[in-house]
This record gives structure tokens, sequence and C-alpha cells, in this order.
């Protein structure tokens, strides 16, 4: 790693004054930027570490939901009460991402900003993703990448929790140097038509503080299911996040989000109009998941993933059936 | 150490923070990783370097008592903190009963990676004294055995949750006694 300068502002304030002035790089559990500092893929000349700022670890009930700190790490996350309550498929995408250390170290906020992880990207090509003019993917390595939004940068979007976040309709936190705003958590990602260079809303200088989960309409459930090429420690090959409130076995609302075969975390608003209405049934589930990956553009070597997205959105939805028991 | 809005560094800077139980106090760029702080500086060697990427877990050791990768975390945010490495899990002259189950049950082949289960199993036991099987496995999912040790990292994992709760039982009992 080059060298850098450290500093572990206080307040918000500092951190802000900080993170504006030079190439400052904010730190959270640090297990993404760390290996992105020694590979030479970013280069930052200062460090900001955000644990010291006050409020940014805890988790707190706001009107029926709930506010989580960015730097509340995965590893509460999946285990906290309120969540595994209330808002069963983020702790299951927590549960479901990387190792226990990562999850030991790994935020919230970080999970949301780590970088793609494009086999061609890591390896310092000089690719779209990395200011370049080219995707060395098409035609080549491709099998982890895109089906869905791609063209011509066909990076996945790695995190667990944005699907479930998004899923959930939270609110996403941000600070920078102009103030305090706050986006959708369908918002906070940025696809490759708009940007080849970045994965998110944020602009230079601006972190993620907090993400506000809202109250859930009554009947609420939700899942979260990601196919790995190994049991544990892996990136999604496919991932859906599920959130429907049900009435009976009338589904009310409906929010199907897919991970790993986007740039972004995939929303599927077909399948959801498919569901909302219909008794929820393995018929209708089908026809969801047939819904859900409508438009698939597979590559060369990633086909298998239309299948993968289709088959785990019908399961998530026959885990959501009101006789299955899950919550 | 830089509080408030002051940075530290890019040079060596001071830390310190609690290593085996035990204040440490050293010069470091901010840089430096707590991996090689421990192995470099205080020649605590047991935390293993192999990836250096969080890919493979030879690295693990506590933080606050919990798992981590020592390869991910750099030492200068660890000031205050309380790190725990193989070597300050038991006396130079005894072996805690994680490591005695490790022999029992020949839970190695070349002992790269055990530092690193051995960790992954203390976080564990700290955390939940009488794990299922699953959790065992679960516990030591971030830690690669190239020899193919699995299975008796498991069964070890869970005889030392049973020797270890024995141990407290025990204590508690003399506790009673005393």
């Amino acid at each position: 790693m080059r060298p850098f300068d450290y500093a572990a502002p206080a307040t918000m304030t500092e951190a802000t004054q900080l993170l504006r002035d030079v190439a400052a790089a904010p730190l959270g559990g640090g297990t993404d930027l760390l290996p992105l500092m020694k590979d030479g893929l970013v280069e930052p000349s200062r460090l900001v570490d955000l644990r010291r700022l006050p409020g940014l670890e805890s988790i707190e009930p706001v009107a029926g939901g709930l506010r989580l700190g960015a730097l509340v790490t995965l590893d509460r996350i999946e285990s906290d009460d309120a969540i595994r309550t209330g808002f069963r498929l983020l702790a299951e995408a927590a549960s479901a991402a990387s190792s226990p250390q990562l999850r030991n170290m790994g935020t919230l906020g970080g999970n949301l900003c780590q970088r793609p992880r494009c086999w061609y990207f890591r390896g310092g090509y000089r690719c779209f993703r990395a200011g370049g003019d080219a995707c060395y993917a098409v035609g080549g390595e491709n099998e982890y990448l895109a089906i869905l939004g791609g063209d011509p940068c066909y990076i996945v979007h790695p995190s667990d929790v944005g699907p479930a976040l998004i899923a959930l309709d939270a609110q996403i936190a941000l600070q920078g140097p102009d103030g305090r705003r706050f986006v959708q958590a369908e918002d906070f990602f940025v696809g490759v038509k708009e940007s080849l260079t970045r994965e998110t809303v944020l602009e230079p200088g601006e972190i993620v503080t907090h993400v506000e989960l809202p109250a859930q309409p009554s009947g609420a459930r939700g899942t979260y299911l990601k196919a790995m090429d190994r049991g544990a420690w892996s990136f999604a090959l496919a991932a859906v996040a599920a959130q429907l409130a049900l009435d009976g076995g009338i589904v009310r609302d409906a929010r199907i989000v897919l991970g790993g075969v986007a740039p972004t975390p995939w929303r599927c608003p077909a399948a959801e109009q498919a569901l909302v209405g219909a008794t929820l049934s393995g018929t209708t589930a089908a026809l969801a998941a047939a819904r859900a990956v409508e438009g698939a553009q597979p590559m060369s070597r990633n086909a298998y993933k239309v299948d993968l997205a289709r088959g785990l959105v019908e399961r998530a939805l026959a885990r959501l059936m009101p006789d299955r028991g899950s919550g | 150490m830089a509080e408030g809005g002051e940075t530290a560094g890019p040079g060596h800077v001071p830390v310190t923070l609690r290593v085996n139980g035990r204040s440490r106090s050293l010069f470091i760029e901010p840089r430096r990783t707590l991996l090689d702080m421990l192995r470099a500086d205080l020649q605590l060697t047991g935390a293993k370097q192999a990836c250096d990427r969080g890919h493979c877990g030879a690295c693990t050791v506590l933080l606050d008592g919990r798992a981590i990768y020592a390869c991910l975390a750099l030492a200068i945010a660890t000031e205050g903190r309380d790190v725990t490495t193989v070597e300050g899990i038991e006396g130079p002259d005894r072996l805690h009963p994680i490591q005695a189950a490790f022999i029992e049950h020949d839970a190695f082949q070349c002992g790269f990676c055990t530092p690193g289960h051995i960790m992954s199993l203390v976080s564990l036991l700290n955390a939940a004294p009488d794990p299922s099987e699953e959790q065992v496995r679960r516990a030591v999912s971030g830690n690669l055995c190239r020899c193919g040790a699995y299975p008796n990292i498991v069964k070890a994992g869970l005889a030392a949750a049973a020797t270890l709760r024995g141990l407290r039982s025990d204590a508690a009992r003399e506790g009673e006694d005393g």
C-alpha cells in the first residue's frame, strides 16, 4: 500500500472537512478498501476512520421501523432481535454474506459501497470500470457477470444487503460537504448507463451515515435466498430478496429484488405485478419467477444464471406461502 | 494517535493497544496492517500471512474477543483495543483445550491454517459454549485448509467445547465449595 495519512474524527463536521480536502477515503471495516489499496486499484492519500463518530454503531427504533448506523456490522444485523423479528430478510441477507470474520468486521455502509468483483477490474485491466475503453469480459471469463442491465460493462453488484434494503423500501442517509440528504435504497445504486466508474450516487466526500427501515405493512414476511459456487464465503451467482404483504393467501404488496445478476440490485416490477392481488400459489410463484428474468441477455458463459435466478424466485415465494411458517 | 480533526502520518506515529493482555506501544506507519505489526514488530508469528486479502483465514486473531482477519485491519485503527493471538490463549507451557483437541482428533496435517482455525473456535466458544455441529462448521467457514482436515477440525471443535464446559462446571463447583 502507498503511504497515507490517517484521522479518526469525533464529529461529523470534522469528518466532512477531512474528507473534502484531498484524495481521502472513508474507512469503515476496511474489508474491501484494504484489498483495493493493496492491489493499487485505489490510492487514497488519507483515510478517515469513521469509528469514533457518534451514533454510527447504533440500532434504534423509529416510528415502527428501525434506524441502523452505517457502522453496524453484518454480524450484528444477523443476530439483532429487532431485525430478526421485523425485517427477517435483512438478517438472512447479512447471514448469507462472506465469512464470520468478515461479518465481524464488515459494516452495513461498507457492504453497500463495496466495489465490483469482476475478475478483469480486480485484476488491473484498463476496462470501462477502471476508466479504460473496453470490457474484456465480453467473449472472455464472464460466467459470474451480468445477465440483466449490462452493456457496455457487465459487472454484477456484489452486495447481499442491497437487495434486501430495496425489498424493505429502506432509505439511506448520506452526509457530504453540501449537507445531508436521503435517497431511497433503490435510487442509491447507479447503473452502467449512468456511470461506468461508480456504482452509487455518492459524491466525492460524501458518506453513508444511516439506513432507515420503515414500518412494514401488516402480514409482511420476507426471505433472502442466495446461490453460491460453494456452501459458504462466496459472492452470489444469483440471489433474491422477496418481501410480501399477505392477507390470508392474497398478496397485497410485493417487492422482488435480484442480486448477483446485474450492475445494480435488480428490482423486478413485472414479477411484483404478477403477484399483487393474486393468491400466492405454485402457479403464481412460477409466473412471477418467469417475469423476474424477462429481458435477460446472457453472455457467452452465464446463461445458467437465468434459470438459477428464476428458480430462486420461485423457491423464495414457496417459502413465503402461509402454511410454511416463515415470518 | 490522531484526535479530533487532526491527521497522523504518513510517517511513523505512536499507537497503543493491548496484545494478549499486555499493553504495547509502538511507532508505526498508518499503512501498517495489524498482521504485519503482530508478525514483524511484535514477533508474534502465530497468525500466518498467506493471501493477505481476506481470502484464506490464516491470519485470524481476536479483536475485542471476536474473530477478524488481521490482514484487513490497520494497526492504527486498533488503538486502545484488545487483540488476542494464538500465543495468548494459554500459558507458554500448556495447551489450551482447543489446541489439545486438535492434537487428539488429528485436526491438521501441515498445520499452517491451524492457528486461524483455533482462533475462530475460541471466538465461537466465547459466544456459544454449547454449539451444535452446524455452528462449529459455520464458525470455521472463513478458514481454508488445503490439506482438507475439515471433518476432524469440526470434531475437535465439538470436543473442545465439551472439555471447556466441564472445566467451567468444575470451577463453579469449587467456587461453591470454597
